[in-house]
């Protein structure tokens, strides 16, 4: 926890957008994209987080990790808003780029931060171009020439532009899972988000396929701000340059990855990488 | 530990000499039972088959029969007995055409009202509705689908007829009178009448399965499209897109139930064998002249052609019906395994 607090101390705030949010954390710091303040998410009587607070760094990866029903997808979907549409309500603060998020349409913060799911859910009746192109029509994207130059850039980027170069008009759900979950990926990035959140993205596929979406996460992160939810210890060693590990909803602690993996803090974090419990 | 060990070879031993350890079929006893060791199952399983066959071989039968109860009028008519429209039966001259025109634009019409109306409220019991209402309003839906015809006939002849000849034609007269299909005396009675009265009708169908078709698109769907920034509309639309042959699957299972309802389109649609290009004009329909004339049918003639009648109903049910639940399960399926 400490390195946080460090870094925070270095980021001068340049504007004061909101009095309850602490001045350190303010700014619109290249360093910091987003902040969660305190956050408390609740789905009906159940609490599924408690007070945790985190800072997510510009173009580094971030994963967390805990044992199931730990609150790390709710912390996940909090990020974008998306645990309102299972129902979910939260407290607290979450800044983006120092703004505060949650009073504004959802909508809107979905376009800056994306998500790719557990299951690769690719829209079975559109092709895998319109699959691609999906979020940049909703955003009333029409140039239909520089739609097709993002389609293939993002697909290029997703590491499927070689597959699928040749069949661009067949059904998405045409794919394997592993080229379902890249087209996923590269349906998230189409609309250049700031942030993509990804919620165990390669727990539901071949260790192949796997090897590869780890491949696209450190190629991605030189351009977006990413965190990931995994329950995959190596996978969060590999891909990720810092790392959470909650709770039972709490943020039990929060470092670098190669530190927390190493010489951790707390017992507990200690105790759940090397398998011991969870 | 030590008796374990000393004991397993023996086991062992055991079965390779020992019939003890081949097994004994239940039933082994009886003369039956050593010949076919699983009389039961046997005995079960083709029954079953027969039940199942006899069902099959049902509408093979119906079919066959309806065929040879209409021979008369197929061999003396041909085509032209769907093409014509004297219905003489005392000439002995038969044509369909006005039954068939009849039930086939009362029913276009029933799905014309119901369909965007079935459309919303299964959109609206799948994606929108807060829980504690979905319950009782799907309850409510499916009831109307419980009410027997002859009440909705009933009500069609004291209820709606008479708004509609008082209220709903004359306006339709006067403000859209130019177009042909709105011209001609209110009646009250007459294809209007018929293509509502099976709109209430068909809505429950529509609807309930339209309704289970968008619940069986997993939630992931939804998610994707709310995770890419879309708003709830947006969301339905993408979900609709995918669930269009579904809703084509639905929208034939209605038209089946609206060209086959006999009773309540009896009692309002006028019975006259007439073309008529007027809503407000009393039509005939297929289901309703055979329960209106298949008691006065005297002559051999009569019965083949009503038969002949009965034949085309039954072969254009079962086909929509089988190309529906067609649609309907491959569109299930699809998403069941993706």
């Amino acid at each position: 926890m400490t390195t946080i607090e460090q870094r925070n101390a270095t980021v001068t705030p340049t504007a004061v957008r909101s009095p309850e949010v602490p001045e350190s954390r303010q700014a619109g710091s290249p360093a910091v994209k987003m902040s969660a303040l305190g956050i408390n998410a609740f789905f009906g009587k159940t609490q599924a987080l408690k007070n945790v607070s985190i800072d997510i760094l510009t173009n580094r990866v971030l994963a967390i990790i805990g044992p199931s029903g730990c609150g790390k997808s709710t912390f996940l979907r909090c990020l974008n808003r998306m645990h309102e549409v299972a129902g979910g309500t939260m407290t607290g603060t979450i800044l983006l780029d120092g703004q505060k998020i949650g009073s504004e349409d959802p909508v809107l913060l979905r376009r800056r931060v994306g998500m790719v799911f557990q299951k690769p859910n690719p829209f079975p009746t559109m092709s895998i171009f319109d699959n691609v192109a999906a979020g940049l029509r909703l955003n009333g994207f029409q140039n239909r020439r520089a739609l097709a130059e993002i389609v293939e850039r993002s697909l290029r980027q997703a590491a499927l532009w070689d597959e699928v170069k040749d069949s661009l008009g067949k059904s998405g759900a045409s794919l394997s899972g592993g080229q379902q979950q890249r087209l996923c990926i590269a349906r998230t990035i189409a609309v250049s988000p700031d942030v993509v959140l990804m919620d165990e993205p390669a727990s539901a596929l071949d260790p192949l396929s796997t090897a590869k979406i780890e491949e696209l996460i450190y190629e991605l992160k030189n351009r977006f701000t990413i965190t990931i939810v995994t329950h995959n210890m190596q996978q969060a060693a590999r891909v990720s340059d810092f790392t959470a590990f909650f709770y039972l909803g709490e943020l039990i602690e929060y470092d670098q990855t190669k530190k927390m993996f190493t010489s951790p803090d707390k017992k507990q974090t200690e105790d759940y990488i090397t398998g011991r419990f969870g | 530990m030590d008796s374990r060990l000393v004991q397993a070879p023996s086991v062992s031993t055991g079965t390779l000499q020992g019939d003890g350890m081949t097994p004994v079929p239940f039933g082994a006893k009886s003369a039956i039972g050593r010949l076919m060791p699983n009389i039961g199952d046997f005995v079960f399983k083709n029954l079953t088959r027969l039940f199942a066959i006899m069902v099959f071989s049902l509408v093979f039968l119906m079919a066959f029969e309806m065929y040879r109860g209409s021979r008369l009028t197929i061999d003396k008519f041909g085509w032209s007995f769907l093409t014509t429209s004297t219905w003489d039966p005392v000439q002995g001259v038969f044509g369909a055409l006005p039954f068939i025109w009849g039930t086939v634009v009362s029913s276009l019409l029933a799905l014309a009202i119901a369909l965007p109306l079935s459309l919303g409220v299964a959109v609206f019991l799948s994606e929108l509705v807060p829980r504690w209402l979905e319950g009782p309003l799907s309850f409510m839906i499916e009831l109307l689908a419980a009410i027997p015809s002859i009440v909705y006939g009933l009500w069609g002849v004291f209820v709606m007829v008479p708004w509609l000849r008082i209220t709903v034609e004359p306006f339709l007269a006067k403000r859209f009178g130019y177009l042909p299909f709105f011209t001609g005396a209110p009646y009250g009675f007459g294809m209007l009448a018929a293509g509502l009265i099976l709109a209430v009708m068909v809505l429950p169908i529509i609807t309930s399965i339209s309704r289970d078709i968008l619940k069986a698109i997993p939630n992931l769907q939804r998610e994707a499209a709310f995770a890419l920034g879309a708003t709830r509309w947006e969301v339905t639309k993408i979900i609709l897109q995918g669930a269009k042959s579904g809703i084509l699957g639905a929208t034939l299972l209605g038209l089946g139930r609206a060209i086959g309802e006999t009773m309540a389109v009896t009692m309002v649609i006028g019975n006259r064998s007439d073309i008529s290009a007027s809503l407000f004009n009393p039509a005939y329909s297929m289901a309703s002249v055979l329960a209106n004339e298949f008691a006065e049918a005297t002559t051999d003639m009569y019965t083949n052609a009503l038969i002949e009648v009965a034949l085309l109903l039954f072969g254009v049910t079962i086909v929509l019906n089988g190309l529906a639940r067609m649609i309907v399960w491959g569109m299930t399926r699809k998403y069941k395994t993706p």
